[in-house]
């Protein structure tokens, strides 16, 4: 061994050494790129719909949406970058109308979608291509029908959910006019979205936090809850007794005390 | 003489013979109570105390008052083999397994905001007329007594159920008791016996509910009643009635067929009312458990304006010798709250000092002609408005578009401003009042009916008052400010010093009124006018 290195050392200094030191990391290197840009090309044949997917949401998001987010979803003064956000936040975001934003409020508001269907998939595509995140959730993901537990996902709701969306998913006041929005009305999907990609004020509920299983629950109880009728008559929002004091105030003394006016001139 | 009528009389005598009752009955079965709609609001408050007494027994019959863990086996699914404590199991458990539980359970509640929305009506309307004048001082002060009581009880009230809801609030009335100085701590841990939540509470505040408080209510309005019977009732101004007479109807058989049907109507609103409108759906807050919170938790609107306080406080602390005293609770939930209901409770005597008024008075004021009291009245309750509102910020930042923020600075400088604003305000409506019914006695009122004379002027007729509407408005006392003498028989200036002072200053501002029209003032202008 120690020979091999003496032979080496002999020529460290030749004419040559140089030069041929260069090509052979030039090779290497090479090389290496090579084989790293060659791992993707396996599966390229099967990508071609998806490439013209990424280039639709991409037409899209030139047209849309860079004038907030970059020219390549960057970000700028006033939005975020997109890149790595991943499809599950546009499907959110785009799907439930929030973005495109109406206006600069303090948060995005839902509203009635701008982009339909097939055109949120293509955004949805274009951002996941930047960089990857998590992926939108599919329907055949949203077993909660079969393997949530409503019980169990209302525990796991006012644990962890409440304290901004109120008792009975009604939403709440967050600081600086920001909100909690309502979960009445909205696609499992969309719930589910959220709790992974942890929209505007929310955080993020990863899989170690809160497991699939659990949030296929949470959102069983939402929709039990969503279709639960008013067992003690008109719900008066569920919100607490703020409406039930404004009610006894207006309907229930002002009806009392009207009929004790009523009586007194009947009286007479 | 029929049969029937026969033995009656044959019962009625065996009685009287024994008890004497009949004189007794005679006397206080013609007693007369003036008839006016305002004076039925106490009785609201009486007949929903008795719907209280009645539905409550009905829940204790199923209620369970224990922190005993129970796993939920009952009919509501989205619980079902969920942990929670035999009460707020037990409450699950008269909502939807036990007949009628869920509608008694409406109505108990109902009951109790109409119980406490009654009382504060009541007290206004006390407080507006002067009813609390002499010799009435003892009841005002067994009302603020029965308000004070009415917050404490309906807050445990609704505490039994040991809701995520009512839950947080019993914590919060924990942080209030720790934040009393040096003894705050120990005082929490014998309420709780030993750290929050523990597992006494709730027995502990069922046998207050349901025996301790409802006992000193008994005592307390029988007192009051009793009081109303024999002091009479205070009556209205108006022709005829007097300081010495009262002049209405007796209470056998107008008042005994009104009440006994007013009764019949409070029930019936209160059962309406729990029949058709969901209040406190515990089913929807969940079982209690420290490590859950709810946006937009809120106590029920007689604590509410408390909430407001310690919602708007700002977040002041001080350390000092191993101690820490918490101001943002302490001032909000201890202090301004003590000097409030103290202030409330003394203002009869308050208001005597100041008019060094010691007459007995059995005639109401008509609200404008005391502007001062009726501006300090609507001061107090533009405070209580403001901090009220502040109690449901989030809701109403929710529900309108706000930020929470903003609505608390609202109230934060509110506070401070609006009532100073009302009570100028206030008064100033009051004179302008007086100053109609004097221009009314005097030129009579306008009929809006324009007439055209002979030589082409145009006027409106005025039509002149009845002498008995007349007699309303100008009937009322003339105040004369309190005389303090600048010096005394010796020469020594302003001898009562500061006190005397303020005292003038105050009698002056209380005695502000317009002068009611005199008879010659009318006279004068009869020979010109038309």
């Amino acid at each position: 061994m120690n020979s091999g290195i003496k032979k080496l050392s002999r020529y460290r200094r030749h004419r040559f050494a140089r030069p041929a030191l260069l090509v052979v990391a030039l090779i290497s290197m090479g090389a290496t790129f090579q084989v790293a840009s060659a791992l993707p090309s396996t599966t390229r044949m099967e990508t071609t719909a998806q490439s013209t997917l990424i280039e639709e949401g991409k037409r899209i998001f030139a047209q849309g949406c860079s004038s907030c987010h970059g020219l390549n979803a960057e970000g700028s003064g006033i939005a975020p970058s997109l890149i790595g956000v991943g499809a599950a936040s546009v499907d959110f975001q785009v799907g439930t109308g929030r973005m495109p934003m109406a206006d600069m409020s303090q948060q995005a508001m839902r509203k009635t979608p701008i982009y339909n269907a097939e055109q949120t998939a293509a955004l949805a595509a274009y951002v996941a291509s930047l960089a990857p995140g998590p992926d939108a959730i599919n329907e055949a993901q949203l077993t909660f029908e079969r393997d949530g537990n409503t019980a169990e996902g209302g525990e796991l709701f006012r644990t962890n959910c409440a304290m901004c969306h109120n008792f009975a998913g009604q939403g709440g006041a967050l600081t600086q006019g920001k909100y909690a929005p309502t979960l009445m009305g909205v696609d499992a999907k969309h719930i589910y979205e959220a709790m992974i990609t942890g929209p505007q004020s929310m955080p993020v509920f990863s899989d170690k936090t809160i497991t699939p299983e659990e949030k296929l629950s949470i959102i069983k109880w939402i929709k039990a809850a969503e279709k639960e009728p008013n067992l003690g008559g008109a719900s008066l929002g569920r919100v607490g007794p703020v409406t039930e004091g404004l009610l006894v105030w207006t309907f229930g003394l002002g009806l009392l005390i009207g009929i004790a006016v009523w009586l007194t001139v009947k009286a007479k | 003489m029929k049969k029937s009528e026969r033995i009656a009389g044959n019962v009625a005598g065996y009685v009287d013979d024994r008890t004497g009752a009949a004189k007794w009955l005679r006397k206080n079965l013609t007693k007369v109570f003036p008839d006016h709609w305002s004076f039925m609001l106490g009785e609201i408050v009486l007949y929903s105390f008795i719907i209280l007494l009645l539905s409550g027994t009905f829940l204790t019959f199923w209620f369970d008052p224990s922190q005993r863990d129970v796993i939920y086996q009952g009919s509501y699914e989205p619980l079902k083999n969920i942990e929670m404590s035999a009460s707020y199991a037990s409450t699950l458990h008269i909502s939807f397994d036990v007949r009628g539980g869920l509608l008694m359970r409406q109505i108990h509640h109902w009951a109790a905001l109409i119980f406490m929305a009654g009382m504060i009506a009541h007290l206004m309307r006390v407080f507006f007329t002067g009813a609390f004048r002499k010799p009435r001082e003892a009841n005002w002060l067994i009302g603020v007594g029965l308000v004070t009581l009415g917050i404490v009880e309906g807050f445990l009230g609704y505490s039994l159920p040991d809701d995520l809801l009512s839950g947080t609030g019993i914590r919060i009335a924990e942080a209030i008791i720790q934040a009393l100085p040096v003894v705050g701590s120990y005082l929490a841990f014998f309420a709780f016996g030993g750290a929050f939540p523990g597992h006494v509470f709730i027995p502990r505040i069922f046998t207050v509910h349901v025996l301790l408080l409802p006992g000193i209510f008994l005592a307390l309005i029988t007192i009051h009643l009793m009081l109303v019977w024999y002091q009479k009732h205070t009556q209205y101004p108006g022709p005829g009635r007097t300081e010495k007479n009262v002049v209405g109807y007796p209470l056998m058989p107008i008042y005994m067929a009104k009440a006994g049907g007013f009764f019949f109507i409070v029930f019936g609103v209160t059962a309406l009312l729990g029949a058709v409108a969901s209040i406190n759906p515990i089913w929807l807050y969940g079982p209690y458990n420290p490590g859950q919170i709810s946006a937009g938790s809120q106590p029920d609107f007689y604590m509410g304006w408390l909430d407001g306080l310690v919602r708007m406080a700002p977040p002041i602390e001080t350390h000092a010798f191993g101690h820490t005293i918490s101001w943002n609770i302490l001032i909000p939930g201890l202090i301004i709250p003590g000097i409030l209901f103290t202030l409330m409770a003394l203002y009869p005597f308050i208001e005597s000092w100041m008019t060094g008024d010691k007459n007995e008075h059995h005639l109401l004021d008509r609200p404008r002609n005391n502007p001062n009291r009726t501006a300090i009245g609507a001061m107090s309750l533009a405070f209580i408005l403001v901090i009220l509102i502040n109690g449901g910020n989030d809701i109403i930042a929710t529900h309108f578009a706000l930020t929470i923020n903003q609505i608390m600075w609202f109230t934060r400088i509110g506070v401070i401003v609006i009532p100073p604003i009302t009570f100028v305000i206030t008064k100033r409506i009051c004179l302008s009042l007086q100053r109609a019914d004097r221009e009314k006695v005097l030129h009579g009122r306008e009929t809006g009916r324009l007439v055209m004379l002979p030589h082409g002027e145009f006027i409106e007729v005025h039509e002149e008052l009845t002498p008995a509407q007349k007699f309303t408005l100008t009937q009322h006392e003339q105040n004369r400010a309190l005389e303090v003498p600048a010096s005394d028989a010796n020469g020594v200036l302003n001898p009562q010093g500061l006190k005397g002072k303020l005292r003038a200053r105050f009698s002056q501002a209380h005695v502000e009124q317009i002068p009611a029209p005199t008879e010659s003032e009318a006279k004068a202008l009869e020979g010109g006018h038309h």
